[in-house]
């Protein structure tokens, strides 16, 4: 793995208007993703994390072009053989952004609805090819052949339809999909939270297989945080379309910082508990002693991102740990040391 | 003492003019204020068998082929649908996953309490509305006047699962049905979901089923566990004894396959294959095609469920023999 920066996002920003009345008036901006920025490195599998709402769809959505910002920049460094590098959405005419896109697929999370009903497998496959005029037919068939090996699925599976196809399966085709163009950047929303836990196994094996045999860079988006500790080296988590702590993946589940991060590793249910039933009902307790802290609030649960902006920090509400300041004051991401980034002003003091 | 004994229920499906067994002999007995926890991945049936407790298939395509359900000294299969309604809602309540698509969006979350409460306890409009009050407190809803003059699309997955646990726990049930409670909430929410789930069951003598495909839901929660897979229990066992020594291969294998939070591996174990689908199980163990130990004996003989060590733990599996 290199260092150079395959996705530089500055900033970013992005708004949706929340429209209500009788003309659909807007009364309101909904800032789903509020001032996120962070580099991805060439090779690199990163993940952004967080829970539902919290902005990493959309974080994503604007990478991969889909969606306009309302502010920030988002460079895009893909090699390709014009040697001229530094891509941006913005700056570039429709030619350009045809041959970026070549550059970069996306995995979605649902292969049921992600997957064209009335397309067989053949022309799903073959669909991103001819739309980049890539090979003559021959060479396409080829190509199909192919990915349809590469993804674990047998030939005699091309001229079916999706519904014929189990879950797992449909995802297989899916990534097949993203590979068919060779791009260097996979996005991958929420790739196996549909899946089966059998099933979710083998789909992420086949991400991590073809990322490292193709050197892809994989922006993993997950709520899922064994999935993400399995497959991710660095991590960002966000919440209320912030970075909170962002680091490798030792520094976030090992050595993590922020009071949201601990919540969100205490909060998940393990199976593993045999040595440590104890340290287990007493973190329990420790969710249970935060919820009745914060409790008096029902609405910490709500994830009320209409709500006019409270200055400081967006996690004040729930947070165990919190102090005057930060309800005054927006903690900044500040850097501990060795990439490992967090916004929160106790583990400054600390 | 137990709460709910299940005996032999069998469940099928017409799909296309063939019958889907969803439910292949399924057995199990609940003790009183035990929690119970059936796994499995979709399509495996630990839904329908809790429907069936209810009686809440929906008939046709499905039918009860066989079994029998122990409650109360009745036998829930054979009530006249009259009688089982005043059972539903009030002695076996039940949860569902989706909290948006289970409560009704025309009414208010007043209005769909207050409807058990008077329909099964008798009570009036205001009598209603104070006990019902008192029960959103009871689920950690800190403005109870709110959330019950609220309708669903309101208030967030959370606030709508705790109405309806608020709902569910409203006649004071003897079981409650968790048929996937958290699957579609964040974790942060589910942790405290659980919690409250756990608090309430202490407090109120109340036996719980809790159907999830979320082991770690199950090794924090139930007592007792069956592992299902295509319609049939393949294992079952106390929740330690399971988790600390899975004894069938498909236990030990879904048990691998998880990642965990806690520790990086380089692969994951996989499952080869998938589930299968219920018109097309295969001969002999359901299982075999995919089992790592599977012999030749697997794809011919069904294997029975074989007691273990003379204890109440229950392996369907011929190496257990």
């Amino acid at each position: 793995m290199n260092n150079e920066i395959c996705i530089d996002v500055r900033d970013l920003k992005i708004h949706f208007p929340a429209r209500g009345g009788l003309l659909g008036k807007v009364n309101g901006w909904t800032k789903a993703v509020d001032g996120v920025s962070f580099a991805v490195n060439k090779g690199e599998v990163f993940a952004l994390v967080g829970e539902s709402g919290c902005g990493k769809t959309t974080t994503a959505q604007a990478i991969m072009g889909l969606i306009k910002p309302a502010a920030g920049s988002i460079q895009i460094n893909i090699g390709d053989r014009d040697g001229h590098n530094q891509k941006n959405w913005d700056k570039l005419n429709a030619a350009g952004r045809k041959e970026l896109r070549k550059q970069m697929q996306i995995v979605f999370q649902d292969p049921y609805s992600s997957l064209n009903p009335r397309m067989t497998v053949r022309s799903i496959l073959e669909e991103p090819l001819i739309i980049h005029k890539m090979g003559s037919q021959k060479e396409r068939a080829a190509r199909i052949n192919e990915l349809l090996e590469q993804v674990g699925l047998a030939k005699s599976y091309l001229d079916r339809y999706p519904h014929e196809f189990s879950g797992g399966q449909r995802q297989r085709i899916g990534i097949a999909r993203s590979l068919a163009t060779s791009p260097k950047l996979i996005v991958a929303d929420e790739p196996v939270s549909a899946l089966d836990v059998s099933i979710q196994a083998q789909i992420i094996n086949l991400l991590q297989d073809m990322q490292s045999r193709y050197n892809q860079t994989l922006l993993f988006i997950s709520h899922d945080l064994a999935v993400v500790r399995h497959i991710a080296n660095r991590i960002a988590v966000m919440y209320h379309g912030k970075i909170m702590e962002m680091g490798s993946d030792e520094q976030i589940f090992s050595g993590s910082l922020h009071p949201y991060t601990k919540l969100l590793l205490k909060s998940v249910p393990t199976i593993s508990v045999p040595q440590s039933s104890e340290k287990m009902a007493a973190d329990k307790k420790g969710i249970a002693a935060d919820t009745s802290s914060t409790g008096s609030k029902a609405q910490n649960e709500v994830c009320e991102l209409l709500t006019p902006e409270p200055r400081g920090c967006s996690f004040y509400p729930r947070c165990p740990v919190k102090s005057q300041q930060c309800l005054n004051e927006t903690p900044p991401l500040k850097d501990f040391g060795g990439g490992h980034l967090c916004a929160c002003f106790k583990s400054m003091q600390e | 003492m137990s709460c709910l004994t299940v005996n032999n229920l069998e469940v099928t499906f017409s799909i296309q003019k063939q019958k889907a067994r969803a439910v292949r002999g399924v057995s199990f007995e609940l003790g009183n204020t035990r929690t119970l926890g059936i796994v499995g991945e979709s399509g495996c049936g630990k839904s329908i068998t809790a429907l069936s407790i209810m009686r809440l298939i929906p008939s046709p395509p499905g039918k009860i082929e066989a079994g029998e359900v122990h409650f109360e000294q009745k036998n829930l299969l054979s009530l006249p649908e009259r009688q089982m309604r005043s059972i539903r809602g009030k002695r076996i309540s039940m949860i569902f996953q989706d909290p948006m698509t289970s409560l009704n969006p025309v009414f208010t979350c007043g209005n769909q309490i207050a409807e058990a409460l008077r329909l099964h306890k008798g009570m009036s409009r205001d009598e209603a509305a104070a006990f019902g009050m008192e029960l959103l407190s009871e689920v950690g809803i800190t403005e109870p006047l709110r959330a019950w003059s609220s309708y669903p699309h309101q208030l967030s997955g959370g606030m709508r699962q705790r109405i309806m646990i608020a709902m569910a726990l409203s006649c004071s049930p003897r079981l409650l049905i968790a048929d996937e409670p958290t699957t579609a909430l964040d974790v942060t929410v589910q942790a405290k979901l659980l919690e409250l789930l756990k608090k309430l069951q202490d407090t109120k003598d109340m036996s719980m089923i809790l159907i999830t495909h979320n082991l770690g839901i199950v090794a924090g929660m139930a007592h007792d566990v069956i592992v299902m897979y295509a319609g049939e229990v393949m294992e079952s066992a106390a929740a330690r004894e399971l988790f600390d020594s899975p004894l069938h291969p498909y236990t030990v294998c879904l048990l691998k396959t998880i990642p965990a939070v806690e520790r990086r591996e380089e692969r994951l174990t996989v499952i080869p294959g998938s589930v299968p689908t219920l018109l097309d199980i295969p001969d002999g163990c359901p299982f075999h095609p995919r089992c790592p130990q599977a012999v030749e004996r697997c794809k011919k003989e069904h294997p029975p469920l074989h007691n273990v060590n003379g204890s109440k733990r229950l392996v369907r599996c011929h190496l257990y023999e």
